[in-house]
């Protein structure tokens, strides 16, 4: 049928990990909001979530590193992480490997991308699900964007891989959902894990709302990882929704939480161009 | 300097079992496997995650071996300051610390 869906939000693992750690309101407001989008996720009645992580190195490794790779798998494993730390119970995740099969044919027209037919899933996209479809019934799809191990796709690369991802979901009869995640400024794994540079990170959800093509693309590397970090390469993924979804953004939620070493963000966007947002058709 | 490898032990024993398993009770049966400085090699027999960090190991990397090692993000991220604080800044790779050790 078409994009039927398109948001965006964290994955960061200290949102389950450290949950009991945080301030109870700020937390409880979190849960809201991924419920919120849980809601809409339902109502738009998807047939498959694509979800955009940038991993880590729970797949890909330096030897063989894919800018872009996307499953198409019968089924996903998770977390590979330690169940313990990351408070997330393993699970087995459907896919759909024939949906995938004919949309990574689409994309392919446009973008590069690797194939898996095995993927097992870390805490970029466990966390997201873990709060978005709890009883894993609904088949994934993932896509990871290397935003790891450099050299890093450009972000030009990023748009063009989201459009040839919206291609793709207008090819075929069923409703696809697009969710990317990751944070926007973050230092994870670092001493300096409490930072979050709340200015940046407004500016980027600023251009994202309003889907402004121009300045999502004008950050380097070199500017991002000054102002952003590290994790702040994580926006491909966020930038790869926008191309694809067209319309603007809603933010309906943006908190720093330090103890989560993020601003935990979830955000919505239109599926037709230039649209506000308007909820699911 | 064999960051590559440091790095892709601690990626091939996140994801298969058997060898985390050895990772954590056997090391020195792991480690011929992988290129390795003795430098590398000391950082691994002694836990030393605060060495590993200066060496470069992407934090991501890291963080899964210290779960494993019973660190939690307190003790984890003072081993980090720690191990700048006595070998010195961080020598390659994005995670450097950005504050003052």
């Amino acid at each position: 049928m078409s994009l039927a869906f398109a948001g965006i939000c964290s994955h960061g693992p200290g949102i389950t990990q450290r949950a009991a750690l945080a301030d109870p309101g700020q937390l409880a407001t979190l849960h809201a909001q991924f419920a919120r989008m849980r809601i809409a996720l339902e109502a738009a009645r998807p047939d498959a979530l694509v979800i955009i992580t940038g991993e880590h190195f729970a797949n890909f490794f330096m030897d063989n590193m894919p800018a872009y790779a996307m499953g198409m798998a019968d089924y996903y494993d998770g977390p590979i992480e330690d169940e313990a730390w990351l408070q997330i119970a393993g699970a087995r995740v459907p896919g759909n490997p024939e949906l995938s099969l004919r949309m990574i044919r689409t994309i392919m027209q446009d973008v590069d991308l690797a194939y898996c037919q095995e993927w097992k899933f870390d805490h970029g996209i466990m966390v997201p699900l873990h709060f978005l479809t709890p009883d894993y019934r609904l088949p994934v799809i993932p896509v990871n964007i290397n935003c790891q191990g450099p050299p890093l796709t450009p972000l030009p690369r990023s748009w063009a891989f989201g459009q040839a991802l919206r291609c793709a979901c207008d090819a075929v009869p069923e409703r696809i959902a697009v969710i990317g995640t990751g944070g926007i400024s973050h230092w994870p794994c670092t001493p300096d894990a409490e930072n979050i540079n709340v200015e940046w990170d407004r500016e980027f959800l600023a251009r994202w709302a309003r889907n402004d093509r121009e300045a999502l693309l004008s950050y380097t590397d070199e500017d991002t990882y000054r102002d952003g970090g590290q994790g702040g390469f994580e926006i491909r993924n966020f930038i790869a929704v926008a191309a694809a979804a067209g319309g603007r953004g809603d933010v309906w939620h943006y908190e720093p939480m330090p103890i989560f070493s993020i601003g935990c963000t979830v955000a919505v966007m239109d599926t037709q161009p230039g649209a506000p947002y308007r909820g699911p058709a | 300097m064999s960051l590559y490898y440091l790095q892709k032990l601690l990626y091939d024993a996140n994801r298969d079992r058997a060898l985390r398993a050895r990772f954590l009770s056997d090391i020195d049966s792991v480690l011929p496997a992988y290129d390795l400085s003795e430098e590398e090699r000391r950082a691994f027999r002694d836990r030393d995650i605060g060495l590993l960090y200066v060496l470069g190991v992407n934090g991501q990397l890291l963080m899964h071996i210290s779960a494993h090692w019973g660190m939690d993000h307190i003790a984890y991220r003072a081993a980090l300051r720690a191990g700048v604080q006595r070998h010195g800044p961080v020598r390659a790779g994005l995670y450097a610390m950005t504050t003052e050790a």
